[in-house]
């Protein structure tokens, strides 16, 4: 990891009133980076988007850029550039002066800002549609230009507003890979809001799973995923079981870690119960039992594994997993 | 998208030939439907109109009008040296009336849009706007004589304070009272039209123009005003209509010494010269009608009309 940090943010808090928003939140987001913010919503994820971007204002703490510290600085003067979740494109400009506009804004000449917003709009692959209205362009389509226009004023980190949220699935996945390949060619640092950890997943280099105005984990995808350290970010990933412990702790077992046995075979450790559904999902077969604790639990089982053996529901069974796949969160 | 009309075009034309003979219920239902508001329109705006229209041709005496065909009223307005004067005396008020309603109205609508940020306030500071409106006309002007006056309220603070020394004569009985009593009269329905346009200007454009590096007023300049055109063409026809048919406040606010088409018609009509008020009617309404053709065809005022939303998304590829 490199020493250097694209975005600081120390003890940043932000009050509406009595509310408290984001309480308090420390996080570094390391040179040219993909780092999702992730959670429910009214985790504070956006507002904290905001107040990196400046258009909203900090309560308490500091945020630094690049090693400056931009807290009291308008927007265009922290070297970031936001995109808008409704992709705020000004519906009486076309699309080249809707991209030309933040060079307009710095007085650079008709011609060269044209031309620029030209080059930026091949880079989202827009050229075609330059002198469409926003109103004649599809969703996807309005979140390129948009795109254009975030990236013409040469930003060092690019905000992203829940960017994918208005797409359907398949322009998603598309639009997905696009968004990782410019934040790799343009080595700059992309900020992205999303409540999808599917997405969160696939993008990031840096995970920020936020809950209740608070930093539950920050750490790489494979990390949180792995070793999940409450009990909020194992069950807003999904994929794991949570089994009570004494002691205000639980354990979290990765679903597809744990295995389906016969009610009378030893296994340790494991969970009795009974079995409640039943799904084939293709590549694997998703069986829940409900446990005799009262907890329901989850067992993904590769397809071939199950039908030598397959359980139906009612059968009575035993979940069980090895020591090494289960950690200890904590209880929340 | 072109394809879909033409489709559905081709589909109406096939079954037409079978519908055609039956009575037709959904298009008799939509005649009945749009009838209220037809006969509206026909017996107060189309059948005086005409009427005007047909009087204007007619010759008339000190004491009667006489139905005969001529075109002597029009020639008399035409090419009297008065007519020209007074028009353009009309169209000088409408335009110093117009600036400054624009100045006013658009100032006090972005206020309202954009610095009250709550509902309720928005509200009630609208519904305050219209409180002069509980009186009528005539008294909201008469309240300006003792304000304006010689020895009016301002004169009198002013030589009071010492600022000047004489009473300004220029308050009251001028052409600036009447613009003021006009400006003080119609800056509500400026404002009212570019208030709704600025409410519907989506938040995060302002936040994305700042965002891009825009100052406040480039945020004006690029963003507000040109999302704001059709509130201000709705306002401005408005206001044009109004004060291009003005006679009251003309004749007491400048005690007769200002002209406008309004008060003209209005002697001709004292004089029972209806014909000679008709035809000078018929060419203020031309004139009109060609300078509304001339805001609209600027700016798209259907949209506004049909709450159409301009950041409208286009939904298919």
């Amino acid at each position: 990891m490199s020493t250097r940090f694209d975005v600081e943010l120390i003890a940043v808090t932000k009050r509406y009133g009595p509310t408290v928003a984001v309480d308090n939140i420390d996080l570094r987001i390391p040179e040219q980076s993909y780092c999702c913010l992730l959670g429910p919503s009214g985790c504070g994820k956006t507002t904290t988007l905001r107040m990196i971007a400046g258009h909203e204002s900090v309560s308490d703490g500091d945020v630094l850029i690049t090693d400056q510290n931009v807290t009291n600085l308008p927007p265009a003067k922290r070297g970031t550039a936001m995109m808008f979740q409704n992709y705020a494109l000004f519906p009486h400009l076309n699309c080249v002066d809707n991209v030309a506009f933040g060079l307009k804004m710095r007085g650079v000449g008709k011609a060269p800002r044209q031309a620029q917003a030209h080059e930026f709009l091949g880079l989202t692959q827009m050229t075609a549609f330059a002198d469409r209205l926003p109103s004649q362009l599809s969703g996807g389509q309005q979140q390129r230009v948009a795109l254009a226009r975030a990236l013409i004023t040469k930003p060092k980190v690019l905000l992203l507003d829940e960017p994918l949220s208005a797409l359907d699935p398949f322009l998603r996945g598309r639009m997905r890979e696009e968004l990782k390949r410019l934040q790799s060619e343009l080595g700059i640092t992309f900020i992205h809001v999303t409540h999808s950890q599917e997405e969160a997943m696939a993008l990031a280099d840096l995970v920020v799973v936020m809950e209740g105005g608070r930093i539950q984990q920050a750490d790489d995808p494979r990390h949180v995923f792995d070793r999940p350290k409450t009990a909020f970010v194992a069950r807003f990933l999904g994929g794991h079981n949570l089994v009570p412990r004494d002691g205000g702790t639980e354990l979290a077992v990765r679903t597809d870690r744990c295995r389906l046995f016969a009610i009378d075979e030893t296994v340790e450790p494991s969970l009795s119960g009974a079995v409640s559904a039943i799904e084939y999902q293709g590549t694997r077969v998703q069986v829940t039992l409900d446990t005799d604790l009262g907890v329901r639990v989850v067992s993904h089982l590769p397809d071939e594994e199950f039908y030598v053996h397959p359980f139906h529901i009612g059968d009575r069974a035993r979940l069980g997993w090895s020591h090494a796949d289960a950690h200890p969160v904590i209880a929340n | 998208m072109s394809t879909l009309p033409v489709a559905a075009g081709g589909t109406a034309r096939a079954v037409a030939p079978r519908t055609h003979r039956r009575f037709d219920f959904a298009r008799a239902a939509a005649y009945f439907q749009a009838a209220p508001l037809a006969i509206v329109f026909l017996c107060f705006l189309v059948f005086p109109i005409v009427a005007i229209v047909v009087v204007s041709f007619f010759d008339y005496d000190s004491v009667q009008i006489i139905p005969r065909f001529t075109l002597e009223n029009y020639r008399e307005l035409l090419f009297s040296k008065v007519t020209w004067e007074t028009y353009l005396n009309t169209f000088r008020f409408a335009a110093m009336t117009w600036a400054a309603t624009l100045v006013v109205g658009f100032t006090l609508s972005y206020f309202l849009a954009f610095h009250v940020r709550s509902t309720l306030m928005q509200i009630a500071l609208s519904l305050l706007c219209t409180v002069p409106f509980w009186t009528s006309n005539i008294i909201r002007m008469i309240s300006w004589i003792p304000f304006l006056g010689r020895n009016g309220l301002l004169n009198m603070a002013l030589v009071r304070l010492g600022i000047i020394h004489q009473p300004l004569e220029f308050l009251l009985f001028s052409d600036f009272a009447v613009v003021l009593a006009l400006v003080h009269l119609n800056t509500f329905f400026m404002m009212i039209p570019i208030f709704n346009s600025m409410m519907r200007i989506d938040r995060s454009l302002i936040e994305a123009a700042r965002d891009a590096g825009a100052r406040a007023p480039q945020v004006l300049w690029n963003v507000v005003i040109p999302l704001s055109k059709t509130g201000i063409a709705i306002g401005s026809i408005f206001v044009i209509a109004l004060v291009m048919g003005d006679f009251i406040t003309v004749r007491l606010m400048s005690r007769g010494q200002s002209a406008s088409v309004g008060l003209m018609m209005a002697n001709s009509i004292s004089l029972l010269q209806y014909p000679a008020a008709a035809a000078n009617a018929v060419l203020l309404l031309i004139l009109v009608l060609g300078m509304i053709a001339g805001i609209v065809r600027g700016v798209d005022i259907r949209r506004e009309l049909t709450g159409a939303n301009p950041g409208g998304t286009a939904t298919n590829e």
